[in-house]
């Protein structure tokens, strides 16, 4: 708290840099948005003013209502995204509880190799998980997407869980253990609810890459019934590179429940960065 | 110790029963085929049947020119991919952090969760946003740099193969300027209040503060935030396919290891797919970053662990 940093001229420095850089992170996001409620003699006329009444045109919408499939694309990222985010959440607790709650011979190896994951990235194993995927029959099929994500996001749900399962009082599972309760009943009963918070936390840090990715579902599931709303997006905007109203319709559309989602969430996501910093 | 307890202690099944899910489908789905794939990189296929080739593919890879040009190139597109991330991305990220975590600053949970919307975003938006951003059609790169009058500076960066390369990198590192910017935030306000008490003690406060307390401090959060570059960098795909394409155009110059990957693998237009090709460049990715890994858990974590409290 030195007189130094809080100085007028250091402040207003530090302010014109971070809003300097918060418009240029805002500004794609803004222009698409805005570009895609104007006329397309709007767009190219004016790209950078907001839409006026005599520029004002929900023509791109209507185009991709009317041509894309993006209800059922939409639906069929929101299962694989909730089912992913289901398996990993509850068997990443289960094995965190494992590791964190039980010395048992090989606590240690086990915890190493669930940790192997969080830098080997899962997409190096494609062409095996292909293989795999056509001689178990599940290409094209939304359950590839789930099992593969659920790989995905274990090793640093498992990291994250069984660090916080650490800080639960030994006290109070003991306590249930007298008063006999199963090692089940006191996972599912004592232990989930208190660290639901940081579950919260893992699940928004599982659910984005999710979401987002485009190369699982290009390689195993790229048909039409199970298309993601990301690779739909990808082929609909290649489709339409010239109907400039329709692309940018589909980019907000795109845009626009991440965003939502991200409002709603972003405290959980921050707190769960910064988690080192204010536990 | 074994023989002691075990008597006394029945196999605790519940153990099994937590870990055995996770395990399983951990193995089933991530490990067995990384492992399948590596062993697929010592196989070729002889009329329809797996053929055991010792380290040949990876001798295609390196010498025939039909391969060795096309991997080479995107191996050095990659590295110069993970140089600019390197280079802007991390001072940048280091900046933000540094102002926003100054004491008694308004607005900066505000700032905070604007710049980290990009990374939010998936790579097909942010791939396409900046295209029609950069695009000469639509003017608006121009138009913006007509305000500083900077307007003879415009090239269309994407479609010049000079450029195009270095232009998506630095869209790459827009996009993900949060998350340096998060861990660095995080380590700063992580630092102990009589460490920075100490030092304005001694009368050491703004700028050198920053260079001679809180750097040294931070150095194993910049660690960190290294190696998940280098592993993201050399894994990266998705924005060069959608900005791009599958051939990473313009004539291949912004071609990475992880298109040329997918275009090998799984063939595009005239060139057929082939399993072995794309296993034996997958088993070159795990290498490099199974190394980049290894570097930083042996010779930079175990260097910078003294800093931590």
């Amino acid at each position: 708290m030195s007189i130094a940093t809080r100085s007028l001229p250091r402040t207003i420095g530090a302010h014109a840099i971070l809003l300097t850089y918060t418009v240029i992170a805002l500004f794609p996001v803004v222009l698409v948005i805005m570009n895609s409620f104007k006329s397309r003699a709007g767009i190219f006329g004016a790209p950078l003013t907001p839409p006026t009444p005599k520029t004002f045109d929900m023509i791109g919408y209507t185009t991709v209502i009317g041509q894309g499939d993006f209800i059922h694309y939409f639906q069929n990222s929101l299962v694989v995204t909730v089912g992913s985010l289901f398996f990993v959440l509850l068997f990443g607790a289960m094995a965190a509880f494992a590791l964190s709650e039980y010395r048992f011979r090989g606590n240690t190896l086990m915890g190493l190799y669930l940790a192997l994951g969080i830098m080997i990235p899962i997409r190096l194993a494609t062409v095996a998980i292909l293989q795999l995927m056509v001689a178990s029959g599940l290409v094209n099929t939304l359950t590839a997407l789930i099992l593969v994500y659920t790989a995905q996001g274990l090793p640093l749900a498992v990291f994250i869980l069984s660090e916080f399962m650490k800080q639960v009082s030994d006290d109070l599972k003991n306590a249930g253990r007298i008063d006999g309760l199963s090692e089940y009943t006191i996972f599912f009963r004592l232990v989930v609810p208190l660290v639901r918070p940081s579950m919260a936390t893992v699940a928004v840090f599982t659910m984005i890459p999710i979401w987002n990715d485009l190369w699982f579902p290009l390689i195993l599931a790229p048909s039409e019934e199970t298309k993601t709303v990301t690779l739909g997006a990808q082929l609909f905007l290649g489709q339409f590179v010239t109907n400039w109203n329709a692309i940018l319709a589909a980019l907000s559309l795109a845009i626009l429940p991440v965003l939502i989602l991200y409002v709603i969430f972003s405290r959980q996501l921050i707190r769960g960065i910064t988690s080192g910093a204010v536990k | 110790m074994a023989a002691q307890t075990r008597p006394k202690r029945p196999f605790r099944w519940h153990i099994a029963v937590f870990l055995a899910p996770a395990v399983l489908v951990y193995t089933a789905i991530m490990i067995l085929p990384l492992a399948g794939t590596l062993q697929l990189s010592l196989f070729r296929n002889v009329d329809q049947s797996q053929v055991f080739v010792g380290l040949d593919n990876f001798r295609t890879l390196f010498g025939d020119p039909n391969w060795s040009v096309n991997f080479w190139n995107a191996l050095r597109n990659n590295v110069w991919f993970f140089i600019i991330h390197m280079l802007v991305q991390n001072p940048v990220g280091v900046l933000l952090a540094a102002l926003l975590s100054s004491p008694k600053l308004r607005f900066s949970a505000f700032y905070r969760t604007a710049i980290f919307v990009p990374t939010i975003l998936s790579f097909v938006i942010v791939g396409f946003a900046w295209k029609l951003i950069l695009s000469p059609l639509w003017g608006v790169a121009p138009h913006l740099l007509d305000f500083v009058g900077l307007k003879s500076l415009f090239t269309p960066w994407l479609g010049k193969e000079q450029y195009a390369l270095t232009a998506l990198s630095l869209v790459s590192v827009w996009q993900f300027i949060g998350i340096p910017m998060m861990l660095i935030y995080a380590a700063l306000l992580s630092i102990p209040d009589e460490v920075i008490e100490a030092a304005e003690c001694d009368g050491i406060t703004g700028l050198s503060q920053f260079w001679k307390i809180k750097l040294p401090l931070i150095l194993p959060s910049i660690g960190i935030i290294s190696i998940l570059t280098f592993v993201g960098n050399f894994n990266a795909f998705d924005l060069i396919y959608t900005a791009q394409g599958a051939l990473a155009g313009p004539n291949y110059s912004t071609d990475i290891l992880g298109t040329f990957l997918y275009r090998a693998f799984f063939g595009f237009q005239l060139q057929v797919g082939d399993p072995n090709m794309g296993a034996t460049i997958a088993t070159i990715m795990f290498l490099i970053i199974l190394g980049g890994v290894c570097v930083y858990l042996f010779l930079i974590q175990t260097r910078l662990r003294r800093y931590q409290f």
